[in-house]
Order: structure tokens, then sequence, then C-alpha cells
């Protein structure tokens, strides 16, 4: 049998570099059209209440002003709640842009100024006057938790008695964490540009994780046939999320599309991107209970979030303390408090990043309380089994995590006494956590076709928000269908591609990257077919004998290139269009990603200024399609945990209920100089359960851990205790 | 070649070099350079990420010096010899800051890349960085938010040797 130059497992230069370092990838504000025109959007400035007025005449006396859009003037939008729900809708009542005169939240859209040029749009925007009627509002959730209700979330259900085995516990910890609002800031704000073509049908760049998901909801609300709407995102200047749901500058770009029949950019300021979702602030209390040798009798875990007035935005933020480790008694409750502010969103590991905050956190609290090793504690509670589903684990090599990170890390050399480690003025502090995300699977199609060239062309409607999508799916084709890397172009972010699901919760290897995979292979056996018709000794060659790879079919001793027998195929193409079910094997098992995180921080003493120095991240997440992008990935996620530990925190004003420090130099996230020495590594995990590909996802599980695993070592640092993140030297030094 | 609609306003006359061609143009006053290269110039390569100065995305060589193109009005750019990051490789030839980002994978979703590899070629110039600390010191005026700092250094550093050459020889010159 031959062997073949595999190319998933590699560390493939990434397929779109070139077009990235040299300024070529377009994103979606910077597509140009002669005459093309620009949308600048005027926010509330109060939170909550009623447009009085918008008094536009002055506006549209600036020159080069085309319209002035706001809720009176605006084209017709559905008067139905179904139609402005997506893919990633909460449940309620979705936000409708420039629908009536109610003011919801602080920086909602109210009008659209179109101009000839974007300085004209944004000068006139500045000129409009418009007159309120303010009611009371409530933006803070810790003055609010009274009227929490039970999240609409299928939280899993309590089991074993909590109370009474917490009661009876030889250690406890009884502790209350809090996590603040963040936002996601991708680099690229959010821009649509809307092409008004000649038939009245619209080519719009957006800035989506989900091309389709943009398409439909255009669909709805607007009335527009789907075949006038292709939505186009080929390159996404990060997202994190923000992207999962249609955000309101596409609805905006649209109207003024629609209402001039022409050519609309609209493109929201740094100041606007807090004007939509984000991570919820939450209040999550955890109550451990455990044995004399530290194994875990009790997990209670109490998590009230936040959420709008019009929609109940759940996300999984407790459901980890039921899986994560073997307990038998526990109790998962998780309440919603909703305020005068915009929904939040799916926001990178959303629920997983802030949740396993609290339960690592309290987890070290009880190792400290129990005298017991962190990470021997996390080894003795060591769950096969998913205990929320009672399902078996489908692989967990978080064992592994724990051996292989710390020993890169040197954990055995730590003292576990607080404050003991120390060089000169700094106190030195270890810490570790354990994370896990979700391995899941959708259905996703995808379309392969190879000519007489032996090129092959493969597309989904999917994205690439920076993960490597381009990359991998390029790899996982190659090898499927016997080519070379080189030979493969993988088309993305087109809604008139084959349908696949949101780019989002670690899915698109898995999901995306089996139809690319089951195209390719069909594709092969149609290649094969051909040649044996081509070649009739072939079909007496066994077929264990059979071999693609290299851009050749090998059989036996001979071997014939790809491109010669799709040659001689009608049209000199062959073509296979797929839709993938997620594997049916995965139905007796609980998938999953996890990680051990060793985080070592610097503080001073006198200053409370905290610096990480070095983290180590083990992860499993089954087979590694190509190491360098994957391991940018965790890195990635590891250095969202650093901002997540020490650094972001949107604050509001509750008086104004607005957000204060809406821009980059006041929401604080890490920069170069913040970050220590990373060591981002995957442990070796075999998986034939979760899909094919035996890969899990890499894009989420990388944050998870990391800003418990910071503040437990803040606390080894200094001895002292913060429950409410960011972890700032403020709070240190109180 | 105008950029300026017919608003009435005066425009002012510019002359500078951009990747080693020579533009005389016509704007207002008030246009900045970010704004000029990407909406009128269609030089999308430099990044919008806050309008402010706060992300380093617009970052562009003047005179070979690093500015952020969104605080710099055009109108300041009158005879000065610029350089994006469309104009710092040579034909198909990468500039090798180019190919030390695509090498160390420096980059996720690639929006502060042209920032960065600028801000690194600047850096480069100013021949003060002599350390792996100085360099993320001296890069941090450059946001990434996909967190791809780790690779975006070790580019740096292996391409900061031979990036302090002569500007303005990219591809655009023909």
């Amino acid at each position: 049998m031959n062997t073949f130059n595999a190319a998933v497992g590699q560390p493939l230069d990434r397929v779109d570099g070139v077009a990235k370092v040299t300024g070529k990838a377009r994103y979606a504000g910077e597509y140009p059209e002669d005459g093309l025109l620009f949308g600048s959007v005027v926010s509330s400035t109060i939170a909550k209440g009623r447009v009085l007025d918008i008094d536009t005449r002055e506006a549209l006396n600036v020159p080069g002003v085309v319209l002035i859009l706001d809720h009176r003037n605006r084209p017709r939008l559905s008067s139905y709640d179904d139609d402005y729900s997506d893919a990633d809708s909460a449940e309620g009542s979705a936000f409708r842009p420039l629908y009536n005169d109610r003011v919801l939240y602080s920086g909602q859209p109210l009008a659209l100024v179109v101009a000839q040029t974007l300085e004209m749009a944004r000068y006139a925007g500045s000129l409009l006057r418009i007159r309120y009627e303010e009611e009371p509002h409530q933006t803070d959730l810790d003055a609010a938790l009274d009227h929490a209700h039970k999240a609409p979330a299928e939280t899993p259900k309590p089991r074993g008695d909590f109370a009474r085995h917490f009661a009876d516990s030889a250690t406890q910890v009884d502790v209350t964490y809090t996590t603040p609002v963040e936002h996601h800031n991708p680099m690229e704000p959010h821009a649509s540009t809307v092409l008004y073509k000649p038939d009245g049908s619209l080519e719009i760049h957006d800035k989506t994780q989900g091309t389709q998901n943009c398409q439909d909801y255009l669909h709805k609300i607007f009335d527009l046939p789907k075949d006038k709407i292709r939505i186009l995102a080929a390159f996404v200047g990060g997202a994190f999320g923000s992207g999962l749901r249609p955000q309101y500058q596409l609805p905006l770009a649209v109207m003024a599309a629609l209402a001039l029949k022409r050519s609309v950019r609209v493109t929201l300021t740094r100041q606007q991107m807090f004007t939509f979702g984000y991570r919820p602030r939450t209040s999550q209390r955890l109550r451990l209970g455990a044995d004399a040798n530290g194994r875990l009798m009790a997990i209670g875990h109490d998590a009230i979030g936040q959420t709008s007035r019009f929609e109940d935005f759940t996300e999984h933020l407790v459901e980890w303390s039921g899986m994560l480790y073997r307990c038998n008694n526990v109790a998962l409750n998780y309440q919603l408090v909703p305020l005068d502010v915009y929904t939040p969103l799916d926001m990178r590991a959303p629920g997983a990043a802030s949740g396993v905050i609290a339960l690592e956190g309290a987890l070290d609290e009880l190792a400290c309380a129990a005298g017991i090793d962190p990470l021997q504690l996390r080894r003795v509670n060591f769950a096969d089994s998913n205990g929320n589903e009672g399902k078996p684990y489908s692989s967990k090599a978080l064992l592994a995590c724990y051996d292989q990170g710390a020993e890169r890390f040197g954990w055995s050399h730590r003292n576990p006494v607080p404050r003991s480690m120390r060089q000169g003025r700094e106190l030195i502090g270890w810490g570790v956590a354990g994370g896990v995300w979700e391995a899941m699977q959708m259905k996703a199609s995808a379309k392969a076709r190879i000519d007489a060239a032996g090129k092959l062309t493969v597309s989904s409607a999917t994205t690439d928000i920076g993960t490597g999508t381009y990359t991998v799916m390029t790899q996982i084709a190659a090898d499927a269908a016997g080519v070379m890397p080189q030979d493969v172009t993988f088309i993305l972010g087109d809604s008139s591609l084959p349908t696949a699901p949101l780019q989002g919760g670690s899915f698109t290897v898995s999901s995306v990257g089996s139809a690319v995979r089951q195209a390719c292979l069909i594709l092969r056996t149609q290649v094969l077919e051909a040649l044996r018709r081509l070649h009739p000794e072939v079909a007496d060659v066994p077929v264990e004998q059979i071999g693609f790879g290299d851009g050749f079919v090998h059989a036996g001793d001979q071997r014939f290139a790809i491109a010669e027998v799709v040659a001689h195929c009608e049209g000199g193409a062959l073509e296979v269009q797929v839709d993938a079910e997620p594997s049916t094997k995965r139905s007796g098992f609980a998938t999953a990603t996890h990680s051990a995180v060793f985080v070592e921080v610097r503080v001073d003493e006198d200053l409370g200024t905290i610096k990480v120095s070095r983290v180590v991240s083990a992860v499993a997440a089954g087979r590694v399609i190509n190491p360098k992008t994957a391991q940018n990935q965790l890195m990635g996620g590891v250095v969202w945990g650093l901002g997540m530990a020490l650094q972001e925190d949107t604050l509001s004003d509750h008086t104004l209920g607005r957000f204060m420090n809406h821009s980059l130099a006041e929401y604080h996230i890490p920069v170069h100089a913040d970050i220590g020495d990373i060591d981002a590594f995957f442990v070796e995990e075999e998986d034939d359960i979760v899909n094919d590909l035996g890969s899990k996802g890499v894009g989420e599980i990388g944050i998870v851990g990391v800003a418990a695993a910071v503040s437990n070592a803040v606390f080894h640092a200094t001895g002292k205790r913060v429950r409410d993140f960011p972890v700032t030297l403020d709070k240190l030094l109180q | 070649m105008s950029p300026s609609p017919s608003t009435g306003v005066e425009l002012h006359s510019i002359a500078f070099t951009l990747n080693g061609d020579h533009r005389t143009l016509n704007i207002p006053p008030w246009v900045t350079l970010l704004d000029l290269l990407r909406d009128e110039l269609d030089l999308t390569g430099t990044k919008k990420g806050c309008d402010h100065g706060q992300c380093g995305a617009c970052t562009v060589l003047r005179d070979g010096k690093r500015i952020n193109a969104c605080l710099t009005l055009a109108v300041m750019c009158d005879g000065a010899e610029l350089t994006t990051v469309e104009g710092l490789a040579t034909g198909d030839e990468l500039h090798p800051m180019q190919r030390a980002f695509i090498k160390h994978d420096a980059f996720q979703c690639g929006y502060c890349t042209p920032g960065q590899i600028c801000s690194a070629v600047g850096l480069a110039r100013e021949g003060r960085a002599n350390n792996r600390d100085d360099i993320k010191e001296l890069m941090s005026g450059n946001l990434c938010r996909c967190g791809a700092y780790t690779n975006i250094i070790a580019a740096v550093e292996e391409a900061l040797p031979h990036s302090g050459g002569e500007l303005g020889q990219g591809g655009a010159q023909s």
C-alpha cells in the first residue's frame, strides 16, 4: 500500500495569508462602488422612554446629505415578532431597528444619516435635535437581584440530595463570584456594504458569522424574496460571537438602499460597538462540600445573569459544575434579571468562560480549606462520564492535561503556602484551573468539484472569522479527495453556497469539515468509477490496493493522474454536493473538550500591580487538523482569559443608564506588553465517536479556566481572594 | 480625481508620494489620511479600528516613521512620502516582515495585521528595540483582539534585522 502526504495534521501556512499581509483581503466595509453613499448612525442618549421629535432640518441642509431615516419614514418592516428572530435568537421579542418611538436602551439607533461622504453624514448626524420623554430606568444588576426570574433554559435537573450532603460535608465552601459586562470588540467594527443592483437585488458584504442567517433575517423583516438577497463575507475581522446575530447596521443599510435605490455602506463607530450584544454580568454562588479526602460530596451553583426587557438571553452558565467533576449531589439554578439594556449575546465560550470562573475559583478555595493540593483535588474528582446526562465521555484526556501541563509548568515545585514565594518586591503565585467546552456537531452541506486540471474547488456558506476555516477545510478536502492542498480552493462566506450553520460554538470543523470530507470522499468514488470505465483492468485490482493521494489514483503498481481521469468525464468535471448529519455514533456519549491551565503571576507587594509571567495551557480537543492555526486559537483564548481576569470590564453609569468606557482606550484589553510566556499545547486524544474527523474544535476551550487560574494564582501570591472580576489592583489593595 | 462631492467646500491641493507613486489631490480640509486612503483611493489595506488613535490598525509610514492615519489630516501630508501595507512588497516578492508574519501565523482575522506590519517596519527603522521585551513595549500601540501576540512578536523578532532598509520601493512604483 502506498503512503501519501497527508495534509491533515500538518502546520500548513494559512492559505489566505498573503491576502492578509498585503492588505488585499477585503472586509465588509471595504467594497467600493461609484456613487456609494455613506450612512452614519445616530444613537439614543437616554436609556428608556419615547422619542417625541427628531428635528432634521438643520442636518438636511448639510451639503451632500441625501436622506435621514428614522422610525417615521423608514421602509416597511414586518410587524411580527417571529420575523425578527434568527439562528441565535434569545427567547422573547428581538429588537426592531427604527421600528417605533420607543427607546429601550442607551445607545439604541434612532436615525441613519445618509450622505455622499462619511464626514458629511457624521457631521449632519451631530445636528439632529432629538426630544425625548424620559422614563425611569434600571440598568444595575446588583440593585435588581430581587427581580430575578427563572431562566428559560434547560438546566440539568437536580440529582441526589445537595442540601443534606452539603451540610454533612467535612469541608465546605460557600462563596459568591461576580463577573462583569464585557464587549466583544473585534478589531473590525461592524459594517455592511449594500450594493443595489439594477434588477433591484441586493448584494451585501456584511460582517457576520452566518451569511444565511442574515439572508433569512432580511428576507423576513423586509419581505424580500430570498433570491434577491445575497450576503457575502469573504473576510471577517474578528467577531467572537458579535456576528452570530444580524446586527443593526445591516437592516439600517438595507433600509437606506431600498429607500434610495442606491448602494449604501454603514459602518459602526467603536463607540457604537458598545450598543448591541455583550457578555452579561453575572453573580454566582458556589457551594462545594467535600469529604476528608477531597472527594466532592455536594455541588450547588446558583447563578444570576442580566438580560434585557425584551429578550431572555440564556447561556450555559451552570452546566459545567455538574459535568466536569464526579459528584452525586448536584443542584444547579439559573435566574435572569431584566434590565433596561440591550440583550446580551454569546461571546467566546459563552457561559463557560464566566461559569467556570466561579466553579474553579471555589474549587481552589475548597483545596485551601481542605489542605489539599488544588491539582490533586481535581485529579481525585475526575469524572469519566457527564453526570448531567448520565453518559460516558467519548474521550476525555484531562488527566493527561494535568500531567503534561504540571510537568511543563513545574507544578511539583510549588510551595502551597500563600505569600511563600517571592522575588524581591514581587510576590509570586502559582494557580491552576480546569476548563471544559462542548464538542458539538451541526448539520452542514458542502459541494466539491474537480476539473480536468485536477483542481478541486470546495464550497460551503460558512465563514472564516480568523479561525483558519479556509486553511483547515483545504487540508481536509485535500486528503479526502486525494489531491495536493495547493490544488484545492475552498470558497466560503456566500449565502448562495451550500448550507452551513453559524460559525460559532467551536463546531465549524466538526460540522462543515465533516460535510467537506464526505463530499470529497464521494468524489473519490466517482473518480474511481470513471477510472474503471477508462481502464477496465483496474476493476480487477483489489479494493485494498486502491489508494488516493497527491493527485493520483494508485491501483496496484499503476497510478493514474486524477486530472486525466476527470478530463475523460462528461463535461470535463465531477461534482458532488452532500448534506452531512451529526454522526450517529454520538448519541450514547457526552462529547467535550477539556483543558488544564497553569499560571504564574507576579504581584508588586506595594502597588498591587499584577503581571502574568507564564501560562501553560494543556488542551485535549481530539485530532488537530492544523497545529499552527489551532495553537494560535488556543493562545488567543489564553489572551482573552488574561483580559477577563485582569482588565475587561464595561462600566456603567447607572444614573445615566449608559456604558461609560466605550472606547479602546478605556475598555482595556491585553496589549503586547501584557503578554508573558504562553505555552499552549494539545495532548494526544483519539476519538472516533465525536465525528469522522475525530476533531472537537478549538475556538472556545482556550479561554475557559484561564481567568480562574490567574485569580487562584493571585491568591497564592498574596493571600487575598478577589471574587469580583476583573481582579484589579484597587481590589487587591483594599 | 477630485475626492470631494459637490459640497461647495473649498478644496486643498496636496501632493505626496504614495507607495512610490506621485499623487496630486484636491481634498476638503477635514479628511483624515485614513479616510482618504480607504474611501477615495481604495487602499483599504489600512484599517479603521477605532478612529481615535487607540488601536493602531491604521498605522502607516510617513517619511519612514509610523503614524496613526486616523489622527492625521490628509492635508498634513503635503510633500510627504507615504507607505501603506500595499506598498511593502516588491511585485510578488513579499517584504521580510510580511513573510515572517505568514511563517509564524502572526494573525488570525487579519484586521490588525497591516497596522502591526507597518508598525514593525517603522520600529525596525527606529533602531531602538534591542530585545523581546523592547519589541513588546514598542509594539503595544497595536492591538490584536484575536490575541495573536505571541506569534506577532516571534515574527517581528525574526524579521526586525532585515526590515530597516529603504521604503517606497514597493510594487506600486511601476
